[in-house]
């Protein structure tokens, strides 16, 4: 019978990594409506998965315990191959990920090898019991693409932090159902050597905790038109932060950025100056009460997730509120 | 060590962009640029090749006429030479008719004819954003492969390199792999330069070679329907001066936190 299969993906401090529920939650859901039964698949070392299967109790779904040595430590190599064995033991009609940097390392290899493809990055589905759909953004969030699989392999979806809610209460019976599988590796096949990670320095800002934020993205143009978003952010007693090019061209440290490479805020305000929008930024500010956007472009993506819209120059309008909190 | 470089055109990022006629598109108007972390990985195998003192970068990119001032932004950069995959603008074999596959497909192609050591592209690209092309082009061509890659550290004629990779929430890791082998690589690991007005004349000597595109095959894919997304929240919208702006968005934050 056809099955819906949601890959799993281990924190690395242990437990789920956070995007592994909402992608289980979307995996369920799409079973429940495709009338389909929904696994997880777990991958490690027999010790790993036998603390995180435990976690999965009443979820509702059969565990795949995908148990080698050579899982103890990701490497694209061993997933892709440990993957396409389980896809051609269990043969779902589609397999769910999480959209973690991961995820993105090696799902994409396995579409191939598949001679198949990912629809990466999905935000929404719509499923009706025939079909499925699936939503993902162009153009920085300026345009959303619905996708269609229309092969005759496995359809390949990665879901997108903070697109679908996890289940907060437990929505099927304890008791949890686990099928080990072995997959055929080779220490040969593991073509690269990761090292530990590590940090470079200790975060000396927490951008987690403040209350008030002033962010800032693109627009400000260079980095000398950063003191007018300084100021404001003096005026309101806010941290100041940025988008992820401010910090690849090194205006600001990269400790400052907010997305999905960087902190991941709630502030009870958000003030996001000259940012577009673009879905990675979004994911990291989303906890925000009131999100107050200023902006040239009246298609900003930022505009449709923002409480307070000002469109126009930013130059203009900065320090114009600036003034009017020191007044 | 010669490197080959992917690149993609992508439409400048502030033109407006509206759905195509058909509603499967984008219409983004004439103003075009290299895509951003495509610009950081050429960036990469250009200060590469200068640390080693040695060896060749190469441009690649695949579409319709329009893309050949890119590769020549690449070039007056410092590329060595380039290659243009040749599609239609539009219809069959365009690359809006092809998945990430089939792009991939075409790439792979090109990259088989040169036997590069290291191919580098960036890690998703501005307009689609699927963030796939490499690591499918990795599997097709049978290399490994790391993604969100910082930096690379390689020394003459060696036959390994080590990566530093980026991970979530500020963490990093080293990979040791071997050569040939393919990285997409993270914005911001290094400084984007400028073509110099040398660079540009330089550039017009330097040889471009236009490839037939590899048939496409059928989409595993089909982008069913494009639109302008909805808003999810009830937004309030300043107009005005900016001082009339200014005093609403006062009157708001002190409402909201006290100020």
């Amino acid at each position: 019978m056809s099955s819906v299969l949601v890959v799993m993906e281990q924190a690395s401090g242990g437990g789920w990594h956070r995007i592994s529920r909402e992608a289980l939650a979307a995996g369920r859901c799409l079973a429940a409506e495709m009338k389909m039964p929904c696994a997880a698949a777990v991958l490690g070392t027999a010790d790993a998965t036998t603390t995180l299967t435990v976690q999965l109790a009443g979820e509702g779904v059969t565990v795949w315990a995908v148990e080698h040595p050579l899982l103890e430590h990701y490497t694209a190599d061993a997933f892709v191959a440990a993957l396409q064995q389980l896809v051609a033991e269990t043969k779902p009609a589609f397999v769910v990920f999480p959209h973690t940097y991961q995820v993105r390392d090696y799902a994409p290899a396995l579409a191939t090898r598949m001679n198949d493809v990912l629809v990466s990055d999905v935000i929404a589905m719509n499923v009706s019991d025939v079909e499925a759909t699936f939503t993902r953004q162009w153009m920085g969030g300026k345009l959303s693409a619905q996708y269609r699989h229309v092969g005759s392999g496995p359809c390949l979806v990665s879901v997108q932090a903070g697109s679908f809610k996890a289940n907060a209460a437990n929505v099927g019976p304890a008791a949890i159902e686990v099928r080990k599988f072995a997959p055929q590796l080779d220490a040969a096949q593991v073509r690269t050597k990761p090292g530990e990670p590590f940090r470079e320095a200790a975060r000396t800002v927490d951008l987690g905790s403040a209350q008030v934020i002033v962010s800032v993205g693109r627009g400000i143009g260079e980095q000398d038109n950063l003191k007018i978003v300084e100021e404001l952010a003096s005026a309101l007693g806010a941290e100041l932060a940025a988008s992820r090019p401010i910090c690849d061209a090194g205006w600001l440290p990269m400790e400052r950025q907010v997305g999905s490479s960087g902190q991941t805020v709630a502030p009870k305000v958000y003030v996001a100056v000259g940012i577009s929008g673009a879905i990675q930024h979004l994911v990291g500010m989303k906890g925000a009460r009131t999100v107050i956007a200023i902006n040239k472009d009246p298609d900003a993506p930022i505009f449709e997730v923002a409480d307070v819209a000002a469109v126009g120059d930013l130059f203009d309008i900065v320090p114009a509120v600036t003034r009017a909190l020191r007044a | 060590m010669k490197i080959v470089v992917a690149v993609k055109q992508v439409p400048e990022r502030d033109t407006p962009v509206r759905v195509a006629a058909d509603g499967h598109g984008v219409d983004a108007g004439d103003a075009w640029t290299m895509n951003e972390p495509d610009a950081y990985a050429l960036e990469e195998a250009l200060q590469l090749k200068e640390r080693l003192g040695e060896g060749e970068v190469v441009v690649l990119s695949a579409g319709p006429e329009r893309v050949e001032s890119t590769l020549r932004e690449a070039l007056a950069k410092g590329a060595d030479r380039a290659l243009h995959i040749v599609t239609p603008e539009e219809g069959a074999g365009s690359l809006a008719e092809r998945d990430t596959l089939g792009v991939a497909q075409m790439l792979a192609e090109a990259v088989r004819g040169e036997s590069p050591d290291l191919v580098l592209t960036g890690l998703q690209s501005d307009d689609l954003g699927a963030g796939q092309t490499g690591v499918v082009l990795a599997e097709l061509l049978g290399l490994p492969h790391v993604t969100l890659v910082l930096s690379v550290e390689a020394s003459a004629g060696a036959k390994q390199i080590r990566v530093k990779r980026e991970l979530e929430d500020g963490w990093f890791q080293h990979l040791d792999m071997p050569l040939p082998a393919l990285l997409t690589i993270q914005s911001g690991g290094n400084r984007l330069r400028y073509a110099t007005l040398m660079g540009i004349k330089r550039a017009r000597s330097k040889e471009t070679k236009q490839m037939e595109a590899v048939t496409a095959s059928a989409r595993h894919d089909e982008v069913v329907r494009v639109a302008i997304p909805e808003r999810t929240r009830q937004t309030e919208m300043l107009t005005g001066t900016a001082d009339q702006i200014a005093a609403k968005l006062v009157e708001r934050l002190k409402a909201e936190v006290g100020i």
